[in-house]
């Protein structure tokens, strides 16, 4: 089954195609192979540079999309086109039939969306890392590794095929554990680059296993099939199930989920997130942005009408998002470390995003609605600039204060002071106050939850919106507000054990050691660019409705003009938001902080919630005593006694009969004489000698 | 376009080149292991050139096998009676699964003479004996005979004892014959089945092309085909008989275990599509699914046991077991994506597993070490080998765009393509193994490269031109016993004659998992008369 977009190769469209994964590419090996070593300045510029060329590519790119594409639906079905595609290798079935993994630029409202958003965003956090990586030794590996990292995340998003996706998905994977290892010399850093790739492994095995199940049986990898209706039939009607003993098309979107799953660090995959800090604080802003966890939800999304035929698996999405939602925001509210808190915060959003999708199936049962899946979307879309900045701005509170931790900061308004305002705006933006980007999307996704009847879903995410609003407000309070932050303060080891590993460690390694506390130009400009999408991204909604909503044609566009029906909803989320905020001002920006900060690490529950509920304790215990002590010890044990002694005991019998042999010739001759006076006897006796 | 001719008799040139050099450096003064070392280079570049011409010829003009006819065809086919009395014919020619396997051949034997740049005792002996070891492993890849296939393959057995025996390190002796007796096994197995191919087939033949006309007794298939592919078996590292590799590997000197792993096994598994699977598919088909489980049982049991060894070596070697281990899954999934997908993890596993013994003897060389608690930091001392030992590491845990990924996703993709239960089960395991390769290979290269550098306190300092000087050919002499203790600081990043092996090697790799699909169509023609026979 070949691809059913219109191909727009060979023309300007195609050429700005292969221009937007060439020139990241280009970047990775000029700087990975040459500049890199010979001038760290040399190559950030380059790399930016490289990066700002990609960047208006993607502008011109999503330009001639506008025109050739949007303005002229009727002749673009799915408002789709192939830039380009070209087969990488063709497998063939038993049937006779033969499905192709190739390469290929889809072009259509949410990989070009996506597109914008990755090199937008990459480019400014190149910007920033000129600043940031200045003074680090290292950068030189720092650059082609980033490049590496945005080739990677563009050539998923623009995937028309499932084998590309799972391509670059790896590729994206390998990136993130070189950058979050990025410093090798730090053993938490190697833990948690290790910790990342292994754990996003071990999702995508699964994720394999589903690739190549769906594809065998529906014949093909594009997405314009497996999305087809036939697709899902043929799945469902599979003789498989007979013999695997559940519905195929379930089992098959289960195990793609699972790639989605691990990447986009749902519970209780999300353990490699957090950790994942450990990386230069431009990596984090890339990550929890646009580059690599947005993958799962993009996948999600991209398979979006072949889930939605699978209703299970679209509940299983939806249960993990709502839950990885209110989890993280949870244990957010009670961290000590300022990445951690994003980090959590990311997961948070990203479990709204995810919930969304899964919201796409009305509870009462029927045709699956576009309108959930367009509020997903459009949440990446806003989130991605609000938390970039958030990460960004964090690295230069970082920077300022050498430390990463929320009890050395305060009273920064006045030291940093374009920081403090850039950091209103993205709190702002993720507790969802009017007229911020995040609350926008927030309310969308509200809204189709509501619409589609999955009230429980619908008040836990209800509830996560007020929980995002405390914990950011504490945040906002304790960093910038309060007794003032006094530079060269020693602190004590008296912290917790969350924060501790992230907290001794030295991210005084985190950049420029030299440097006061103040904002380096390069560094603030990108949080101020930031700033303006992080204000106004809100209102793209009307682009979203219009050409997202009608995306995929296969799904019945009963979406109602959405933010319409439920007059009640924003009033309800603004009062929860303002008054989560409200609270967290009496907690944390009036009182004092000490007191406060000291009140935290109690024991209980609230000790519990800090040690993020001990679920990385329990993989420790399954991996250390489970994995190891009970499988892989004893089956190396049995490999080293039993199956090569097996070949010891045989050649011991082998020897034990040649020693017997060997006694027989002993060199004596008596003995010889004796034997064959034996043998003389025999023969007499029986050999007829007739003696 | 090379004539038919003229390649059957530059295909002859192949053994004959390295058996004639193995000749010539007999000559050479005892003293001059310089000369003898150059020499050896120059005919491991002279048959690399030689096999990539035919390569190239070969991939412009592939000759297309007739369908329906259940014979291969070959390229630079020639056929002389050797001794007819026997009716034992000389009988050369290649298709796409030989061709492969000689251009892995020809690389891996010139890489691994590179990486023996180092080696000081005995030189002479050293490379007339890899070049033995070379030229038996063309014969073999090149022969159609099943006579000249068994001489072509006795003949390495001997140069491996020698090399490991004298040149190895640690329990040398004992690993030496460890192999040579199990693979001596194998090849009483292997004897008994070309024996009974060439009485029971009636004509008294020993011609694969003609064998594979004839239609066997199915209870003489029965006992052949198991006997036959256990020996292959055997020397393809199939579990539970693979433990003569890792003691093998890990004892042998850094060509001797690229070569054995990377083209000497691969010989194993040639010989159970090419003979075992080819000339009795009836007894294969009933056979498949005990040899499946093995399979499986291997990838995960390799996976398994590497998890646990702290040695490089014997890691790497548990992980060939595992790969390997695919190599005979995609061969039991009995269709085209199957098996192309085992010839294709044939080459990706022999380019990977060479970089990597080939990375962890240049590490040794200077680290004194290979237990993996012992070495740490040397990503900031010796950047261009840890660079490249990463990336040999992901080609290995099956990075994309890498060969491993494009082996590896034709043999799972084969295996769910049966659309036989035992078979997908037994895929579905496979896949998951993935995750365990990720995590050996990132403890091992965690654990070596990152972390902070070491400096020695009161350890041996290592002039670093001693570093250099032991490298790669000699293991062993300095490590065994002693503390290994070494100084970051002191370590020197490869030269020249280490990075080109490495680099050549690790090109490979990149170049087959880009771009796999030509060689896939290749290799789908090539195997179309095994199917037909299989299918019959």
């Amino acid at each position: 089954m070949g691809n059913l977009q219109v191909s727009l190769a060979g023309g300007a469209t195609g050429h700005l195609a292969c221009g937007i994964l060439a020139l990241p590419f280009l970047s990775f090996l000029i700087n990975g192979l040459w500049l890199g070593r010979k001038s760290r300045t040399a190559s950030g510029l380059a790399a930016t540079f490289l990066m700002g060329a990609t960047l208006v590519l993607a502008v011109l790119l999503a330009w001639q999309y506008w025109t050739l594409v949007l303005g002229n639906p009727a002749s673009f079905p799915g408002r789709t086109a192939l830039a380009w595609e070209h087969t990488w290798m063709t497998f063939p079935l038993e049937s006779g039939g033969a499905f192709s993994a190739s390469f290929g630029f889809l072009l259509d409202p949410i990989s070009v969306m996506m597109v914008l958003v990755i090199t937008f965003i990459s480019f400014l956090v190149n910007v920033y890392s000129i600043g940031y990586m200045h003074d680090d030794k290292s950068a030189g590996r720092f650059f082609p590794t980033l490049s590496l990292f945005s080739f990677s995340m563009l050539g998923l998003v623009v995937a028309a095929n499932l084998a590309q996706t799972f391509f670059f998905w790896e590729l994206v994977g390998v990136s993130s554990y070189l950058l979050i290892g990025f410093w090798y010399h730090k053993p938490s850093a190697v833990a948690a680059s290790k910790k990342a790739f292994i754990v996003t492994r071990f999702a995508d095995a699964f994720f394999l296993v589903g690739v190549i199940l769906v594809a065998v049986q529906v014949g093909s990898l594009d997405f314009s099939a497996l999305n087809a209706p036939a697709a899902a039939e043929s799945l469902r009607n599979s003789p498989w199930a007979a013999w695997f003993g559940v519905n195929i098309l379930t089992l098959g979107t289960l195990l793609i989920y699972m790639g989605a799953w691990g990447k986009s660090a749902m519970f209780p995959f999300h353990v490699w997130l957090p950790d994942a800090m450990e990386g230069p604080t431009p990596v984090s802003s890339l990550i929890h942005s646009a580059t690599m966890v947005v993958a799962g939800i993009y996948l999600t999304a991209r398979l979006f009408p072949l889930f939605a035929a699978a209703e299970y698996t679209l509940r299983i999405v939806e249960v993990t998002g709502v839950f990885t939602a209110l989890f993280a925001a949870i244990i957010a509210c009670r961290q000590t470390d300022l990445k951690r808190i994003l980090a959590y915060s990311t997961l948070s959003q990203l479990g709204y995003m995810m919930f969304s999708l899964g919201a796409g199936l009305p509870a009462a049962g029927g045709a699956p609605d576009s309108a959930a899946f367009t509020a997903s979307m459009f949440h990446i879309f806003t989130h991605a600039f609000f938390k970039c900045m958030l990460f960004l701005s964090a690295g230069v509170i970082i920077h300022a204060v050498h430390s990463n931790d929320i009890r050395d900061t305060g009273g920064l308004r006045r030291i940093l002071p374009r920081t403090y305002w850039a950091t209103l705006v993205g709190c702002l933006a993720l507790a969802g106050v009017f007229p911020f980007a995040g609350f926008f999307s927030k309310e969308e996704i509200l809204h189709a939850a509501w619409e589609n009847g999955h009230y429980i879903a619908f008040f836990a995410a209800l509830a996560t919106g007020a929980l995002t609003a405390f914990y950011m407000s504490r945040y906002f309070f304790l960093v910038f507000h309060g007794p003032r932050f006094s530079a060269g303060r020693s602190h004590q080891d008296s912290h917790a054990p969350a924060s501790a590993s992230a907290h001794s460690d030295g991210h005084a390694a985190d950049g420029a050691a030299g440097q006061s506390a103040k904002e380096m130009p390069s560094m603030v400009w990108p949080i101020l660019i930031l700033a303006v999408p992080s204000v106004i991204a809100g209102f793209a909604k009307n682009f979203f409705i219009a050409h997202v909503l009608p995306m995929y044609a296969v799904i019945a566009e009963n979406g109602s003009e959405a933010g319409s029906g439920l007059p009640w909803l924003s009033p309800l989320a603004t009062v929860l938001a303002v008054s989560s905020i409200a609270l967290g001002w009496a907690w944390y920006g009036r009182k004092g902080r000490k007191s406060i900060l000291g009140a935290e690490q109690e024991t209980g529950l609230a000790k519990i919630v800090a040690n993020k509920f001990y679920i990385d304790e329990g993989y420790r215990f399954l991996v250390r005593n489970v994995g190891n002590r009970l499988v892989a010890a004893p089956i190396t044990w049995f490999e080293r006694t039993v199956v090569n002694g097996a070949f010891d005991a045989v050649t011991a019998v082998i020897r034990g009969a040649a020693w017997v042999q060997s006694m027989v010739q002993s060199g004596q001759v008596q003995a010889y004489i004796g034997i064959a006076l034996v043998g003389l006897l025999i023969l007499a006796r029986w050999g007829g000698l007739g003696l | 376009m090379i004539e038919n001719g003229v390649g059957a008799c530059l295909l002859s040139w192949t053994w004959f080149l390295p058996l004639l050099a193995a000749g010539v450096m007999m000559l050479f003064p005892a003293g001059n292991s310089r000369g003898v070392k150059r020499f050896s280079l120059g005919a491991s570049v002279a048959n690399l050139v030689l096999v990539l011409v035919l390569a190239t010829s070969f991939f412009m003009h592939p000759p297309v096998p007739e369908p329906g006819s259940g014979v291969s065809a070959l390229a630079f086919a020639a056929d002389f009676a050797w001794f007819p009395a026997l009716n034992i014919h000389y009988h050369i020619g290649v298709d796409a699964i030989s061709m492969s396997m000689m251009v892995l051949a020809a690389v891996i034997v010139l890489c691994g003479t590179m990486a023996s740049w180092g080696v000081e005792n005995r030189v002479k002996e050293f490379f007339i004996l890899l070049q033995i070891l070379a030229a038996g492993v063309f014969g073999s890849f090149i022969a159609f005979d099943l006579f000249a296939f068994f001489v072509f393959n006795e003949l390495t057995l001997i140069p491996t004892y020698l090399l490991i025996g004298m040149f190895g390190s640690g329990r040398k002796e004992f690993a030496a014959m460890k192999l040579n007796l199990m693979l001596m096994g194998g090849s009483a197995l292997i004897l008994l089945g070309i024996l009974g191919l060439y009485f029971e087939s009636g004509i008294r033949s020993f011609d694969i092309t003609e064998l594979a006309r004839i239609h066997f007794d199915k209870g003489f298939q029965m006992w052949a085909f198991p006997a036959l592919f256990l020996g292959f078996g055997i020397l393809g590292n199939m579990f539970p008989f693979h433990i003569w590799s890792p003691d093998g590997h890990a004892s042998a000197p850094t060509a001797i275990s690229m070569f054995l792993a990377g083209v000497h096994m691969k010989l194993g598994s040639y010989g159970c599509l090419r003979i075992a699977m080819y000339l009795l598919p009836e007894g294969c088909r009933p056979w498949m699914d005990v040899f499946l489980i093995l399979a499986v049982g291997g990838v995960v049991w390799g996976a398994f046991v590497a998890l646990k060894q702290k040695d490089l070596k014997y890691m790497n070697a548990y992980s060939s077991v595992s790969h390997c281990g695919l190599v005979f899954l995609g061969l039991a999934a009995l269709n085209v994506t199957g098996l192309r997908g085992a010839v294709m993890q044939m080459l990706a596993h022999g380019f990977i597993t060479a970089a990597v013994f080939c990375l962890i003897g240049m590490i040794y060389s200077r680290t004194h070490t290979r237990r993996i608690p012992e070495m740490s930091g040397l990503m900031a001392s010796i950047p261009f080998l840890s660079v490249c030992f990463v990336m040999a590491g992901f080609a290995g845990l099956g990075l994309p765009g890498m060969a491993g990924f494009a082996a590896e996703l034709n043999v799972f993709v084969g295996g769910f393509a049966t659309g036989r239960p035992l078979v997908v089960f037994a895929s579905g395991i496979a896949v998951l193994s993935i995750i365990l390769t990720a995590i050996y290979i990132l403890r091992a290269a965690n654990g070596i490269l990152h972390g902070p550098s070491r400096s020695s306190g009161g350890g041996i300092a290592l002039d670093a031109h001693a570093a250099i000087g032991s490298a790669a050919g000699q293991d062993g002499h300095a490590g065994h016993g002693e503390s290994s203790a070494f100084d970051s600081a002191t370590l020197v990043d490869a030269n020249w004659m280490e990075r080109l092996p490495v680099l050549l090697l690790l090109g490979c790799i990149i170049g087959l998992g880009l771009f796999p699909g030509r060689i896939a169509g290749l290799l789908d023609q090539a195997l179309q008369p095994i199917l037909e026979n299989l299918n019959r």
